[in-house]
């Protein structure tokens, strides 16, 4: 099972009494795009930023390519963040520079093509710039590196639908093709047409984990509606609706 | 042409069925190269992987070839471009008897109403 390109065995993580990750479990292989789908507080975040190694599990085997999370692995994995990061003063080519420093896999020439095509001035501060295109801005650094997976964390959450097709295209353009890219989500209708496959998380256990065209032959219907069927909660009050 | 998807059935087998239509109409025409994967999967917005299942498909009916060095291309072979004509008919006759079945109609009567419009 060495080809695989994500392992996790057994993975715990708590905050406090918290456990964000009970025990989770996953195998992944490489070039594929992959959607990380659950309901709020089901541990998707925690478990990228597991992989990534931003968090330290308390228990459990985590592998990427082979490592554990460190040096190496950073160097393979570009990280979409839930959060921006960059300081309001810096111009988007500041960042572009900052890239280039950082990472040896970084093209700027791409990232400056996407730049032109999103008309965005990249001579704009951070902070000047619109919450929607500040995301744009974040995606555009981490889709222009040629990294062996992308960990993007509701990437389209906070775009405009029209903006959100032109990312999916972009990721679907620009990913490498023996790349993996794992997207979390609750926009799941939005995407489940690029993903090959889906890995449903719940209470920080991989409840499922499918082709998305298995899903659609076996159940006939969609991930987003078997999404909702998964996870169907009783309205206050009783009763569906 | 558009691409039209629907979630509730697998992708690839839509892709295939959209990508036989586009050569049985001539949008493709026999013999002609078809694009890359990635570029067909871009333009129907759909993963490279999804759209590859879709083409190995339509490469194993025979209604495209891949060559090594020259990519993939629409068959020349009339004999299979007809014959996938003619399924692709019978399926929609099928479907008019079967929707007029469903109002009532017999066959016969079905039949009639065709012959009727077409005067």
């Amino acid at each position: 099972m060495d080809k695989m390109l994500i392992q996790c065995q057994d993975v715990w993580k708590r905050y406090g009494n918290k456990e964000a990750l009970r025990g989770l479990n996953l195998q992944l292989e490489g070039g594929k795009i992959v959607g990380l789908l659950g309901p709020n507080g089901s541990g998707k975040t925690t478990l990228i930023k597991v992989l990534n190694g931003l968090l330290q599990p308390e228990q459990g085997l985590v592998l990427i390519d082979g490592e554990t999370p460190g040096l190496y692995t950073k160097s393979l994995i570009s990280y979409l963040p839930d959060k921006p990061y960059f300081s309001g003063w810096m111009k988007v080519n500041d960042l572009f520079e900052l890239f280039e420093d950082f990472y040896a896999d970084f093209d700027r020439a791409k990232a400056e093509q996407m730049c032109k095509v999103l008309q965005i001035d990249s001579n704009l501060r951070m902070k000047t710039l619109s919450k929607g295109t500040k995301e744009k801005v974040q995606l555009i650094l981490v889709m222009s590196r040629k990294a062996k997976l992308y960990l993007l964390d509701e990437p389209i959450a906070g775009v405009d639908p029209a903006a959100r097709d032109y990312i999916l295209t972009t990721i679907l353009n620009n990913y490498n093709p023996e790349g993996t890219v794992l997207i979390s989500t609750h926009l799941i209708s939005d995407i489940e047409r690029v993903l090959d496959e889906v890995i449903f998380i719940q209470n920080g256990q991989v409840i499922r984990q499918e082709l998305v065209d298995d899903i659609r032959e076996k159940e006939g219907k969609s991930v987003d509606e078997l999404f909702r069927e998964v996870f169907r909660t009783i309205p206050y009050g009783g009763g569906a609706w | 042409m558009e691409w039209k998807l629907d979630d509730n059935r697998p992708i690839w087998m839509q892709l295939q069925e959209q990508l036989t239509r586009k050569i049985l109409s001539g949008w493709y025409r026999a013999g002609e190269k078809l694009p890359s994967v990635r570029e067909l999967a871009a333009e129907a917005g759909v993963n490279p992987n999804t759209m590859q299942r879709a083409l190995a498909a339509l490469d194993s009916e025979g209604l495209t070839v891949t060559n090594r060095t020259t990519g993939r291309s629409v068959t020349e072979d009339e004999a299979i471009l007809e014959g996938m004509r003619a399924s692709l008919a019978e399926g929609i006759i099928k479907q008019f008897y079967d929707s007029a079945a469903e109002l009532g109609y017999t066959r016969e009567h079905a039949l009639e109403l065709l012959k009727r419009r077409e005067k």
